[in-house]
């Protein structure tokens, strides 16, 4: 039976926490693993790296690395993964170019896909090839880690909180480079994160890690518009909308994109037409009308249905609102007042417009 | 001034250390990860001879590497010479009794190995043996040089063991500490003075050595 993409089922049991987590993941793009500190994302990481041994299986596509069933537990060093740590673990006796040829060296030339050079530039880490790690700052160091990784062709990218150990300021130059590689390589890759913003950032597929258990899981965008299950503390819910630049409005300084859903117009970037962006919508910055208002200062204004209501504390409602093709819907989140939606007599499968007062540009 | 003595004293201590390195390497790395239940009745075993009186080491081994020994009798049934009074016995006799000054920095250097390094290694493709020693070794240089050096040194200074089951035959097993004894036994003080000042020396000069090098290692790249 041909297999596509990640299976994994691992069960552990440590003194103080327990991880059984069975779970599904696309194999290309960002799957992210989130969830709270504590609740076994870098023990489900490790584990997957061969680091960790637990009871289970784990599979890419066709290749095999853990099945006890069948007594199959391939060694760490004999896996096609690219491990990037926490802490970036840099060899402290290797210079930077010594670090990054490490792996590169140990890979057979035929099994070489991503090239040396390249990936140097990718990260920006020219200028450091002599250096030692000592005399690298924080986020330096996790580029040299992600370099070193990279260049061992790995079929699949492990990275453990890669921002986590970084200040505010090399966590926003880094963020770049991460969505370069998104764009750039085709290589799988498993995030661990517990940071939201982060998540929403960059990845594509969401796994929910609590307590050791997979709690939920699926598409990025449709995860954050789950009213069942909200990852997100009710204030920051929100949408995420994956569109292109679609045109400027140089009088205006706006930019023009569009998505399944039609066409928002932010503030100007100077992105060249075509290019995918993400945008990043609040709940609390969505409203509705029943009628398109010609009078508002608002620029924003999609048509859309109510697909489902949910409450959202005693006063308030959180509704998810469908835009463009039903076949295809892209999904919106709205926070009114429970008032104001009573008042409009809404309920599922009615047409309203959304009226969006702000868009963030994320990635 | 006593050549062959000084010859014999420095091939002793050189062989010595050379095999307290390999021997000694894998049981520190053993020590170092393991957690076997009676871990410290092998770290008291190996650190016996810092204690106990080289007279009382020696005479154990006198008894088990004599033709009567286990050893000993082994030894023989192998074709080999007797080792009581001969060089080979000199050898045995070194290793385990300089034994706790080779294990003992190997294992401090490696027990303060970065795990992050070493698993890191692993998943850039390198096997356990190649991660020991493109990662470990390098980054345990100073705990291989402390060991080389004490190991040497320890075995230059050997008097009580080599008494036991050296005896003193000059090119086999007279080194110089068994010389200088002797010397000052006959009262031949100029020639005791000659030894002693060169076997300062030398044990100055190699210490220093270590120290230097160590140093450089933790303050450079």
């Amino acid at each position: 039976m041909a297999r596509d993409g990640i299976h994994g089922r691992f069960d552990l049991a440590r003194a103080a926490f327990a991880l059984s987590a069975e779970f599904r993941a696309p194999g290309r793009g960002i799957t992210a693993v989130f969830g709270p500190s504590g609740g076994g994302k870098t023990t489900l990481l490790r584990c997957i790296a061969g680091l960790e041994r637990a009871a289970g299986a784990f599979a890419l596509d066709d290749e095999t690395w853990q099945d006890d069933a069948a007594g199959v537990f391939v060694a760490p060093h004999r896996r096609a993964i690219g491990y990037v740590f926490q802490e970036a673990n840099l060899f402290p006796h290797l210079s930077v170019r010594g670090n990054i040829e490490y792996g590169w060296r140990r890979v057979p030339a035929t099994a070489r896909r991503v090239p040396l050079d390249q990936t140097i530039e990718l990260l920006g880490l020219e200028g450091l090839l002599a250096r030692y790690p000592e005399r690298l700052s924080g986020g330096e160091r996790q580029r040299v880690a992600i370099a070193r990784a990279l260049v061992t062709s790995p079929r699949l990218l492990l990275m453990d909180e890669p921002l986590s150990a970084l200040d505010r300021e090399a966590k926003a130059g880094l963020m770049p480079y991460l969505e370069r590689l998104h764009e750039t390589l085709a290589i799988p890759v498993l995030y661990v994160s517990h940071a939201l913003d982060e998540v929403t950032r960059l990845a594509d597929y969401l796994l929910v890690l609590r307590e050791g258990k997979i709690q939920a899981h699926g598409p990025m965008a449709d995860m954050l518009v789950n009213l069942q299950f909200s990852i997100a503390p009710a204030d920051e819910a929100g949408a995420i909308v994956d569109a292109v630049v679609a045109g400027h409005e140089d009088r205006y300084e706006l930019t023009a994109l569009e998505f399944g859903g039609g066409r928002l117009t932010v503030a100007q970037r100077l992105y060249p037409l075509g290019r995918r962006v993400r945008l990043r919508i609040h709940a609390r910055d969505v409203s509705i009308a029943l009628s398109r208002a010609a009078d508002t200062s608002i620029l924003n204004i999609l048509p859309a249905r109510v697909a489902q209501i949910a409450d959202a504390g005693p006063a308030q409602w959180l509704v998810r609102l469908e835009t463009g093709d039903p076949q295809m819907p892209t999904a919106l989140l709205s926070r009114i007042t429970r008032r104001s939606g009573e008042a409009l007599g809404l309920r599922p499968g009615l047409a309203v417009y959304a009226q969006i007062k702000s868009v963030a540009l994320v990635g | 001034m006593e050549w062959p003595a000084l010859w014999l004293t420095l091939r002793l201590a050189g062989i010595t250390a050379l095999l307290l390195l390999l021997l000694g390497t894998p049981l520190a790395w053993w020590l170092a990860r393991t957690r076997f239940r009676f871990k410290s009745v092998v770290e008291a075993v190996v650190a016996l001879p810092l204690v106990l009186p080289p007279t009382v080491l020696g005479f154990y081994l006198l008894l088990v590497l004599a033709p009567s020994g286990a050893i000993g009798r082994l030894w023989q049934g192998l074709g080999g010479d007797p080792l009581v009074f001969s060089f080979s016995g000199l050898v045995i006799g070194s290793v385990i009794y300089s034994l706790p000054f080779a294990v003992q920095p190997l294992q401090a250097a490696f027990a303060t190995l970065s795990r992050g390094c070493m698993e890191a290694a692993a998943t850039l493709r390198a096997a356990p043996l190649d991660r020991f020693l493109s990662v470990a070794a390098p980054l345990a240089r100073p705990g291989f040089l402390t060991a080389a050096v004490l190991g040497f040194a320890h075995t230059l200074g050997e008097f009580g063991v080599v008494l036991m089951i050296g005896g003193n035959i000059p090119g086999r097993t007279r080194v110089i500490s068994i010389a200088v004894y002797d010397q000052v036994e006959t009262l031949q003080y100029r020639d005791a003075h000659l030894l002693s000042a060169a076997v300062l020396t030398l044990s100055f000069v190699l210490l220093l050595a270590v120290y230097t090098l160590n140093r450089r290692h933790r303050h450079g790249t």
